[in-house]
Order: structure tokens, then C-alpha cells, then sequence
């Protein structure tokens, strides 16, 4: 190390290195330099004492301000349900209808119903609400085939009370025989109703089999599923003759089903979420895309108004099971 | 570079006090010239958010206004969108060649007239020199012990310091919400926090900065010399000692008694006691300049008094120097400003802005941008069709509700329907009128039948249906089922 020594045309001390005949001038920093620094020092002690900082040996220094991360969340939380509070009680005071036809309730409605959507029903009908994949016996939620109908009174009663909830009297119940297992077709006459389905949903041509399936599928089917395997939506009986399959429509997959039959379950959320809620994931699934024109209020067995006629249209469809049984 | 001395120029020590600077009052062209731009730019401060410009019932009357909330930049008859941002890219790098034109042509006079620092520090020198004299008065009084009198005429000065603080600080919110408004807010208590914490933050900087770091500021704190001196080469001009002229220094007296001996300076150091940084001009070119030219307002009025020609300090590029050390006459000054590197400048600097005011001209205030949904892609429909749906943005970019006609086209068998609606109004088109000054999200079905390619694309497109018109379209895509 070279002697620190006075740079002659500058008057400034040298650091007293030298590189190659370079020598660094040891140029002083302005005094507020320093005194800001000072500044910085004392600011982060203020702050060490004022918010939490010190790590022990189980949690950290509480602070002298009491601020925790937590309870700033707290806050904003609070603020934020507050700030949410009148549009959520409008929404809990507006029929359903209404709030679908308010735009501004309706958007707060599907970003509300949304949110509960990914955080409840995701896990069976997917993130996308299509039912995951086609088959699954999942629903797919945006097409325009419903089980139990796609205007708002129905999917709300749907989402209140469930599908085929044993202990609950309102559940929407149904029960499809199991033909095949208990006997009630023989493997031909499955085959043959299978065939009877997929020649009316356009998969196949008509032949031997499937005409001997239309006078199967008119003594054991059509009673749920309608004469032409039109569907009926108030015993949940899918529609046959289009081309959406719940559970596949080929033939594997229709003879599983004629055979062992399917029996799809909802849970009932209407005593797990708020109304509120439940209201918003009604609208928000019925803005999907297959969403229904409710029909006029009168003729709409759906309303809640009339949901007291759902007992017996749930007691029905245990008829034509027994009845089909000899 | 022998003769260069470091404006850090030190006693030992790793930390320097800062030494006073009391520029001294001068009056010359220059300094009327920096009189009026502080005008200038001092009234465009404070005038601007006050003017007014009516934009009809939908938008601000405010003539130049930030809008945060809304994400609007109003200015006069122009309004900028953020996705339009790249104007104001266009003019921040405007703003950079222009600062490369001007040091490259006149050096750091950016820093010794117009910036902010200059301006303000100038407006508080001269505050100083009003309530404390002038420079010998100031440097009396500073080393003065303190006293009832010495303590008023602080406590004076720092007040006025910080009303005009306040007033910087206060007038830059304006140009964040309705001026009138805002003001009436903040008499009584009830403008946003933001606005009082702003007028804080700044007038703290304003009072701190121009009353007391000054050229600190200017020497440590700040890259633009670093950057600006940079840029600087031998033909730009800059403030210039001539010191093949002045030296050897004499008084008039000896220079008299010797004629011939010594050059035209008089050793008076008024050049370097009316220099806001503090420097001696006449150890050459060095960072503590700002190019601020009172130096040569001083030396002209001495030159004058003892009869000799003008110039001695003066704007002069290096190359110039070297001419006239050898007796040759200096470069016309349009020749030193009309070069290469000045017009190459220029060239850059006019055609982003002849670019930025072609796309002004020609931009459209209509706008449609879709985006498919993702999850899911598609959806099978029970008659065997499929639908896709897509996110789609109208922006209408006027000031006034727009009837808008969004279509689709290149779609075989396609139909589309709103969110909000039902199938059974499907059509290839529909009407909607955009709010003003909005941007307006809808979700649109869009089914077509299930024979067709995987990916197929169309045209979603929007057009204006009032006299101005306008149209946008985005292509996207329609997707099928992969089995097909
Ligand atoms: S040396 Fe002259 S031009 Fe440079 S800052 Fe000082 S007074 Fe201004
Ligand atoms: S003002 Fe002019 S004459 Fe006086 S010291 Fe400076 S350069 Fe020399």
C-alpha cells in the first residue's frame, strides 16, 4: 500500500492505492450525506420499536403500534363487507327475476355467485362449469339441457334443496330402475332398448334390434322419459333424443346405464350458504349460457310458491319403478 | 486537465461541510433572459390547471388534467387513453432528444434556466437577497452570533421560503382533479388525504431543496449532469474563461504600470461571487456548472467599467478556444448550432413528433377488442351445434353515448346473442349504445353448427351508426370439438 499523500492539483488526500500509476482521490462526501444516513439509522430503530420486527423464538416483537398484518386484513375485510352491505341486502330483498333483470344487481349477482361457484361447485361441475368432461355425469351448467329445468326457479330450487338428498323431504328425487341387474330386461332386451336410444338421438339407424327396443322402451321407459324419450324435466328424466349424454351415449355407456342405472346426487346448499348467496350462484349459473325464459308463474311447479307440490312429484317416479317390476 | 480542480476541493476528512454560496446580485442580458423564463415557466405552473375547456355534459371542463381515477389524460382538445400511452412515451422521449439537441448545441442550459431546481432556488435567492442585502450583507449576517434580530430575519425568510413552498406543493394536485373544486376541498378539510400528504411531500422538498441543499442538489444529488456532460463535445458551446485572454491576472493599477505584461482579468472575483454553485469559472470547464451564464453578465458589466472589450467569459465552444489561442477568429455561432449532430438531433426530435401528430390525426375513437373464453373452449348444444363465447370490449372513446352496431361475418351458419339475452334473438348483429367516455365489456354467444373446420376464424367487428362513424373489427376464432 502506497503512503496517502496530498493530490498536488486537486489539494485532495489520494486513498493511498495505487493501480497501475492510478491513484483514487479520496474525494469527501457532502456532510448531509452523512447526517441523512444518521437519519435512516434512527427512522428503522422508530420503526423496529413501532411495528413488529425482531424475530423470537415463536413469533416476532408485537410492536409498540399493535399493527399486524392479520388485522390490517381484518380491517380491509370489514371495510370491504361493509362497503358490499347495501347492494347485498338489495340482493337479498329483490325476487330473483328482478335482480336478473337490474343490470347492475345482476353483475354484482354473477361476480358474487362466481366467486362461491370456485369456491363450492367447482370440484364436481369444474372450474369451467361444463362438467369437466362429457360423460362424467357431471352436468355440463352452460349447455341447454336441463334435468330439472334451466330457469332461475328451478336451478335456485335445485341449488336449495339438492339432488336426491335421502334425508331431505324437498330434495329433487328420482330413481331409474336398474334393469339389467334386477332383472328386469335380459341382456338381449338391453341391448336392444340401447339400441331403440341411440337410433332416436341420431347415432345410429334404425334396425331389428332397435324396433324391438321401441316396444321395450314404451312398456319400461317412456313413462319417466316420455313416449318419443323426450325427457320429463319433473322427474329429472334427461331428454334422450338429443346430443348431449350426462353419462356417454355409446353403447358401453348406455348399457351401463340401463343396467345399473345412475343415480347423480347434489348436495343441498340451502343450510350450508346464506340465501344470499345461494340466490347469486342461481343467477350466475343461469347466466352461463343455457340459461331458461322462466315460464309464467302460474304453471311454473318450480316456485318456491309451489314448492309444496315437490313432495309428491318426488314420490312419482318410485311409481313407474314398482309398476315396471312384475 | 492539470488545471481542473474538484469543486470537492477539501480540507481532510471523509465528509465535507457544505460551504455557503451567497451569489451576489448581476443584471446583464443573461440574467434578464433566466428573469423571464422563470416567468414562464413559473406562470405555466400555476396557470395551467386553472384554465378551462369545454368538453360538453361527460367529461372534465379542466384543460390539462391527470385523471388517475378514471385513467385519463386530458390536454385541451386531446384525450389520452392508457392503451394510448405510447404518446406519452412519444413525448418523454422527445423530451430526452430535446434535452440531447440543447446540450449538444448551448451545453447544460437546460439545468442553468428551465429546470426546476434552478427556477426555484433562483425565486428563494432572490427572497434571501429581499430580506437579508446582498451578498456581503448575507455572508455578514451568517457569521453573525445569533440574536433577536438575526433570528427574525431567519425566521422571515424561512416563512416566506415555505409559503412559497406551499405553493408548489399546492398547485402541482391541481393538475390531478378539478382545480375550483379541489381548492374549495382543501380550505375546508375535506380533500382526500392523498392531496394534503402530496402539498406535504412537496413542499418539504421545495423548502429543503431550494432553500438550503441548492446546488448540492445539483452537483451530488442528480444524474442529469453526469448524463448532460456527457453529451457535451468540442463544438458545443458552453461558458467558456478565456483564459489565453485574461491571464496573467493583474489589477488595473499593475496592468497599467506594465502594459503588455498581463492579461484583460482584473482578478475582481465577481464572476465567481454571482455564481449560484459556487464555482470559479476560470479553472475551466468543470460538473459545479450549469451553464447559468451570470458569470458573464458580471464579467461584461467589469470589462465595461475598465473599458475593455467584452467577452472575456462567454459562451465558446473547445474548439473554438483552440482557435482563438492561436490567434484565429472564433466559428460564427449559427455554424457551431447548425451542425451535424444539432440537425441530426432535430431530424429525430421533429419526426417522432410529426409521427406522434399523424397518429393524432388519424386515430380512431371507436375500438373492438374479443377474447375468446378459455374454460371451457366450447360447449356441445343439445341439437348437436356448438357454441363459443367470447369476451369482447367496446371502447368509445368520445364524450358522448355512442349507438354502436356490433356484427359478426366469415362465420358459416353462425349466429350470435349477448350475454344478457336469450338464443332465440340470435342474429349475425345486434345495436347497443356505449356510455360516454367508457369502455364497455359484454359476453357475446356465438353458436354455428357442428360440420366445420376445428378452428375456423371470423370477423367480430363494430361500427359507429351517428354521422361521425367509425369502425373497428378483431379477428378471432371459433372452436369445434377435436373429434371430428
Ligand atoms: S460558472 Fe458561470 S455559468 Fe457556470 S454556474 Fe457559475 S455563474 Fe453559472
Ligand atoms: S469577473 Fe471577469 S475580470 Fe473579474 S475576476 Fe472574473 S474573469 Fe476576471
Amino acid at each position: 500500500m502506497a503512503k496517502q499523500r496530498i493530490d498536488e492539483p486537486t489539494g485532495t488526500q489520494t486513498v493511498g492505492h495505487e493501480w497501475d500509476g492510478i491513484e483514487e482521490l479520496n474525494t469527501p462526501l457532502p456532510r448531509w450525506w452523512l447526517w441523512t444516513f444518521y437519519a435512516t439509522v434512527i427512522f428503522s430503530i422508530g420503526y423496529c420499536i413501532a411495528y413488529p420486527a425482531w424475530p423470537m423464538i415463536d413469533s416476532a416483537t408485537k410492536g409498540a403500534l399493535g399493527w399486524t398484518s392479520r388485522g390490517q386484513l381484518a380491517d380491509e375485510m370489514a371495510a370491504e363487507a361493509r362497503r358490499r352491505g347495501p347492494v347485498m341486502s338489495a340482493i337479498a330483498a329483490t325476487p330473483l327475476e328482478d335482480i336478473a333483470a337490474n343490470a347492475e344487481l345482476r353483475q354484482v349477482a354473477i361476480n358474487g355467485g362466481a366467486a362461491a361457484f370456485r369456491a363450492n361447485c367447482v370440484q364436481c361441475h369444474g372450474s369451467g362449469a361444463d362438467g369437466i368432461r362429457p360423460g362424467s355425469g357431471y352436468p355440463n351448467l352452460r349447455d341447454d339441457e336441463w334435468l330439472w329445468g334451466g330457469d332461475l326457479q328451478s336451478i335456485h330450487f335445485t341449488l336449495v334443496h339438492g339432488i336426491r338428498n335421502p334425508d331431505h323431504g324437498e330434495t329433487r328425487m328420482s330413481l331409474m330402475p336398474a334393469f339389467g341387474r334386477d332383472g328386469i330386461l335380459d341382456a338381449r332386451g338391453v341391448q336392444d332398448v340401447v339400441s331403440h336410444v341411440r337410433t332416436i338421438s341420431g347415432q345410429e339407424r334404425a334396425s331389428a334390434a332397435s324396433a324391438r327396443g321401441t316396444t321395450l322402451f314404451e312398456a319400461n321407459c317412456a313413462v319417466c322419459h316420455g313416449a318419443a324419450g323426450e325427457g320429463n324435466r319433473t322427474l329429472g328424466a334427461p331428454n334422450l333424443t338429443d346430443r348431449i349424454w350426462l353419462y356417454g351415449g355409446s353403447r358401453q355407456a348406455l348399457t351401463q346405464t340401463v343396467t345399473n342405472s345412475r343415480q347423480g346426487v347434489m348436495p343441498r346448499w340451502g343450510h350450508r350458504l346464506d340465501e344470499t348467496t345461494v340466490k347469486m350462484l342461481a343467477i350466475y349459473v343461469h347466466s352461463l349460457g343455457g340459461g331458461e325464459a322462466s315460464p309464467p308463474t302460474s304453471t311454473n311447479p318450480q316456485t318456491t310458491a309451489a314448492a309444496a307440490a315437490a313432495p309428491a312429484a318426488a314420490a312419482a317416479p318410485a311409481a313407474p319403478a314398482t309398476a315396471a317390476r312384475p | 486537465m492539470n488545471d481542473i480542480r474538484d469543486i470537492t476541493d477539501s480540507p481532510l476528512g471523509q465528509y465535507q461541510k457544505r460551504k455557503g454560496v451567497f451569489p451576489k446580485a448581476v443584471d446583464g442580458h443573461f440574467r434578464r433572459l433566466k428573469w423571464a423564463i422563470m416567468l414562464i415557466t413559473l406562470g405555466v405552473y400555476y396557470i395551467t390547471p386553472w384554465l378551462r375547456w369545454d368538453r360538453g355534459p361527460y367529461a372534465p371542463d379542466q384543460a390539462v388534467l391527470v385523471d388517475l381515477a378514471h385513467r385519463r389524460f386530458f390536454m385541451f382538445g386531446i384525450e389520452i387513453w392508457p392503451h394510448e400511452f405510447y404518446y406519452v412515451a412519444g413525448l418523454l422521449i422527445m423530451a430526452g432528444i430535446g434535452l440531447f439537441l440543447l446540450t449538444s448545441a448551448v451545453g447544460r442550459a437546460w439545468c442553468g434556466y428551465a429546470c426546476p431546481q434552478t427556477v426555484w432556488t433562483d425565486l428563494f435567492q432572490h427572497v434571501e437577497r429581499w430580506i437579508d442585502g446582498d451578498r456581503n450583507a448575507q455572508i455578514r449576517l451568517n457569521n453573525a452570533p445569533w440574536g433577536p434580530a438575526k433570528l427574525a430575519r431567519r425566521l422571515t425568510k424561512w416563512g416566506v421560503w415555505l409559503a412559497i413552498a406551499v405553493a408548489t406543493g399546492g398547485a402541482w394536485i391541481f393538475y390531478f382533479a378539478d382545480a375550483p373544486t379541489l381548492a374549495a376541498d382543501l380550505f375546508s378539510g375535506t380533500a382526500p388525504y392523498v392531496a394534503y400528504f402530496t402539498i406535504f411531500i412537496l413542499t418539504m422538498t421545495t423548502f429543503i431543496f431550494g432553500g438550503f441543499m441548492r446546488e448540492q442538489v445539483c452537483i451530488y444529488m442528480c444524474p442529469w449532469p453526469r448524463i448532460q456532460t456527457a453529451m457535451l463535445d468540442e463544438q458545443s458551446l458552453i461558458v467558456t474563461y478565456k483564459n489565453w485572454r485574461g491571464e496573467p491576472r493583474a489589477s488595473v493599477k499593475k496592468a497599467e504600470a506594465h502594459p503588455g505584461e498581463f492579461g484583460d482579468c482584473i482578478d475582481c472575483n465577481q464572476c465567481v461571487a454571482v455564481c449560484p454553485t459556487g464555482i470559479d469559472i476560470r479553472e475551466g470547464p468543470q460538473i459545479g456548472c450549469i451553464t447559468c451564464a451570470l458569470c458573464i453578465d458580471a464579467c461584461d458589466t467589469v470589462m465595461k467599467q475598465v473599458g475593455r472589450p467584452r467577452g472575456l467569459i462567454d459562451y465558446a465552444t473547445l474548439a473554438d478556444a483552440e482557435q482563438e489561442k492561436q490567434g484565429q477568429p472564433a466559428t460564427p455561432v449559427l455554424k457551431t448550432l447548425l451542425r451535424p449532430r444539432t440537425l441530426i438531433y432535430f431530424g429525430i426530435w421533429s419526426a417522432i413528433g410529426l409521427g406522434l401528430l399523424f397518429m393524432l390525426g388519424n386515430r380512431t375513437r371507436i375500438d373492438i377488442s374479443a377474447q375468446q373464453e378459455r374454460n371451457p373452449i366450447y360447449v356441445l348444444l343439445s341439437d348437436g351445434d356448438v357454441r363459443n363465447a367470447y369476451t369482447v370490449r367496446l371502447r368509445n372513446m368520445e364524450n358522448r353515448p355512442r349507438e354502436m352496431e356490433v356484427s359478426m361475418a366469415g362465420l358459416s351458419g353462425g349466429r350470435m346473442w349477448r350475454g344478457e339475452d336469450t338464443e332465440a334473438n340470435a342474429a349475425d348483429r345486434f345495436v347497443l349504445t356505449v356510455a360516454p367516455d367508457s369502455v364497455q365489456k359484454l359476453t357475446i354467444n356465438v353458436v354455428a353448427p357442428y360440420e366445420g373446420q376445428q378452428r375456423d376464424e371470423f370477423a367480430l367487428s363494430v361500427k359507429a351508426l351517428d354521422q361521425q362513424g367509425g369502425s373497428d373489427s378483431h379477428d378471432v376464432v371459433f372452436e369445434r370439438p377435436e373429434s371430428q
